[in-house]
């Protein structure tokens, strides 16, 4: 797999369009490394000219900023600034909203401004200037999909349609939950619940919010985070429906219905 | 005895005002209890969200059909009060309808479209009462809504609708009245109050003029009565909305506001040049307690009407946890009534040994937040209780170092792994070799 990072990069004299951002969950989770590895074939395809950081990145603070370590927000903020600017990084695509909301929203007033795009957003352009070609009746056509909005991208940042729209040009048939965009249920995981147990209650919200896409009857749920990822695949599972119905990342299912 | 009617109207006219006034001056030292700052940026946008959600009402479509019944009382508040106006004038001048004979047909338009909002706020507020007391909204009925919070709700209901009755009871004696003494200014006819006249046309003169002026003055004493009892209650949103919409935060929903001294204090330890002025007290990070809020945090727990459109949209709630918002902004007014009241009468105040993070909210709401937005996304006038439960997370944080253990240990592993798993860092572009 061709992965240049921003070192080797540099180091040849050249600069790339955009820089990867791949977090934590994308370089360290099993499940999550298959969307990294599927929207780094995406970008292969289509002659993307990208880089990585590789080693030099680290967690954005995210977690660290919404338990209330803001301490711990910005020395990552502050560091992961100073590797950005000094290689004069413009312009980030990631696979994670968290990521993606903290680095387009949280760090310039820490001294980062850059132009942040989702990964979802990204592939959205490259369809929309055909730089993805869509295959007349693919494998996904007439396939019901239910989308799960995370709320990072959603409430927080007002992405809604772009996800859409990607599934739309898979022919796939997109059918929504009754709560969906600006009142879309999160999956549980965002403030930093990832890390630790729920608090004591009646149920799981990932379990709730898994009976609400299975309720739907599709055979896929897609989603557009990693920690959404491993909610949505706990929720299916604890359902016992993982064999009928699959969990994918929408990088994953384009990748897919590319060939790739 | 006319003179005396116009005594006494100016004696409760200047009651009200003095009740009023000693609330307003007591809820705003209770805001202005909570941390300065000075929010002047993007005039414009923040007129825009006024205009929008405050004045337009915007975010409460998204549930229609209340909307719409929240639609004629609001209209019906704005409007009708031009009526207290004339109620003013002619208490304080001891005249009778003193617009009627100036405005001709265009006061029977006006008496009309005041009957016809008095009729349908009425209506609006008899179903307001069946949905929280008979249909039982779970909403309504969750565990923050004890009994003063559902009496509160109520009573504002009820003495709408006792309001209203006397508007129309008022204009109906008022119509006989109006062919049997010269005293009393034609209006034209009223449709609504119309109606009522049947039932009271057999009455001899002077019941009806006592009628009248029982309800007139009922009337006026129940608007002047309620705008007192408005500052105790949750009702105070119809002022609060529009000051809590104009200071609203502008800023994506995802964004988290940044802490300057602990920016400075960090670009020290990086050994990274500062722009920012040197620190000062460093101070408290976080909130354990009221004052540790922003005001503008403190003035949205004013505007928060306990309608319940973020709790019924928060997961954590949805799913049984401890965690309320609408709770949230229940206690910060609590605390900051119960603060207020301690000074009035000579207490301690703020030093009484209670803090809103212990005595009001525990951690396990607070650390039960999934930071999803929803309920900020579903306040129809836009407070943030997410702001508050993250300044208290803050606090317990860095303060207490009291976060729940498995949070600790992801801090941890951010520390020294550089990220919030235990995976060795050198590992992080292993994905690439798979």
């Amino acid at each position: 797999m061709n992965v240049p990072t921003l070192a080797e990069l540099t180091a040849k004299g050249e600069s790339p369009e955009v820089v990867f951002w791949v977090g934590c969950a994308g370089s360290f989770d099993d499940r999550a490394k298959r969307v990294t590895r599927a929207f780094v074939k995406i970008m292969n395809a289509v002659g993307t000219k990208f880089a990585v950081l590789g080693i030099e990145e680290t967690c954005t603070g995210d977690p660290a900023r919404r338990a209330g370590n803001e301490f711990l927000f910005q020395m990552q903020a502050v560091n992961n600034i100073t590797v950005l600017n000094g290689y004069n990084v413009k312009k980030i695509v990631t696979t994670c909203p968290h990521c993606f909301n903290t680095l387009k929203n949280e760090y310039p007033e820490l001294g980062g401004s850059y132009e942040v795009i989702h990964h979802t957003t990204f592939i959205n352009d490259l369809i929309r200037e055909g730089k993805i070609k869509m295959k007349e009746g693919g494998s996904f056509q007439g396939k019901k999909i239910t989308y799960h909005d995370s709320c990072y991208l959603g409430r927080a940042n007002n992405i809604y349609d772009s996800p859409r729209e990607v599934l739309e040009a898979l022919d796939a048939d997109l059918v929504e939950m009754k709560r969906c965009r600006t009142s879309g249920l999160c999956c549980g995981a965002g403030g930093a619940q990832m890390f630790k147990e729920p608090e004591k209650g009646r149920k799981d919200i990932n379990v709730e919010r898994a009976e609400e896409a299975l309720a739907t009857g599709a055979s896929t749920i897609a989603v557009a985070c990693p920690f959404c990822m491993t909610m949505m695949s706990d929720g299916v599972k604890s359902k016992e429906q993982e064999a009928n119905v699959k969990v994918k990342d929408l990088a994953e299912l384009v990748a897919e219905s590319q060939g790739l | 005895m006319a003179i005396l009617q116009q005594l006494l109207f100016l004696i409760v006219i200047l009651l009200a005002g003095y009740f009023i006034r000693k609330r307003v001056l007591r809820i705003t030292k209770n805001i202005g209890m909570g941390k300065a700052s000075i929010i002047s940026d993007h005039k414009n946008d923040r007129l825009k969200n006024v205009l929008l959600v405050a004045f337009g009402q915007k975010k409460m479509f998204k549930r229609p059909v209340p909307a719409i019944f929240h639609f004629f009382i609001y209209a019906g508040f704005l409007i009708i009060n031009l009526e207290v106006l004339e109620f003013i004038i002619d208490g304080l001048a001891g005249t009778h309808r003193i617009f009627a004979p100036y405005l001709g047909s265009v006061y029977n338009v006006l008496m009309n479209i005041f009957e016809f909002l008095a009729v349908a706020v009425l209506l609006a507020c008899i179903i307001f009462l069946v949905r929280r007391n008979l249909l039982r909204l779970p909403r309504f009925w969750s565990a923050e809504m004890t009994k003063w919070p559902r009496l509160d709700a109520n009573l504002i209901l009820t003495i709408e609708i006792v309001l209203m009755c006397a508007i129309l009871i008022m204009n109906a004696s008022d119509q006989l009245l109006q062919t049997r003494s010269e005293h009393y200014t034609s209006t034209g006819p009223l449709l609504f109050s119309g109606f009522l006249t049947s039932a009271l046309e057999d009455s001899n003169t002077t019941t009806l003029e006592l009628l009248e002026r029982f309800a007139w003055w009922f009337h006026i004493i129940g608007i002047l009565g309620f705008s007192v009892y408005i500052t105790y209650s949750k009702h105070l949103h119809i002022f609060m909305a529009f000051v809590n919409t104009y200071y609203a935060k502008l800023e994506p929903k995802g964004h988290i506001n940044n802490m300057p001294v602990v920016t400075r204090e960090v670009k020290s330890m990086l050994g990274l040049a500062t722009t920012e002025t040197p620190p000062g007290e460093p101070g408290k990070f976080g909130a354990k307690d009221i004052n540790d809020l922003g005001w503008n945090h403190l003035a949205a727990a004013y505007s928060c009407t306990e309608c319940g459109r973020c709790t019924s949209e928060c997961p954590a709630n949805l799913t049984g946890k401890k965690l309320s918002p609408r709770k949230i902004m229940m206690d910060v007014r609590d605390r900051m009534e119960e603060v207020g009241k301690s000074l009035d009468t000579g207490g301690p105040g703020l030093s009484d040994g209670k803090f809103l993070l212990g005595d009001y909210i525990s951690k396990e709401e607070i650390n039960a937040c999934t930071s999803c937005n929803a309920c900020v996304e579903a306040c129809p006038v836009l407070i943030n209780p997410l702001e508050i439960i993250l300044e208290m997370r803050r606090f317990v944080s860095m303060e207490e170092s009291g976060a729940p253990a498995q949070w600790n240990a992801m801090f941890q592993n951010v520390e020294t792994n550089f990220a919030p798993w235990k995976f060795p860092s050198s590992d992080r572009f292993n994905w690439a070799k798979d």
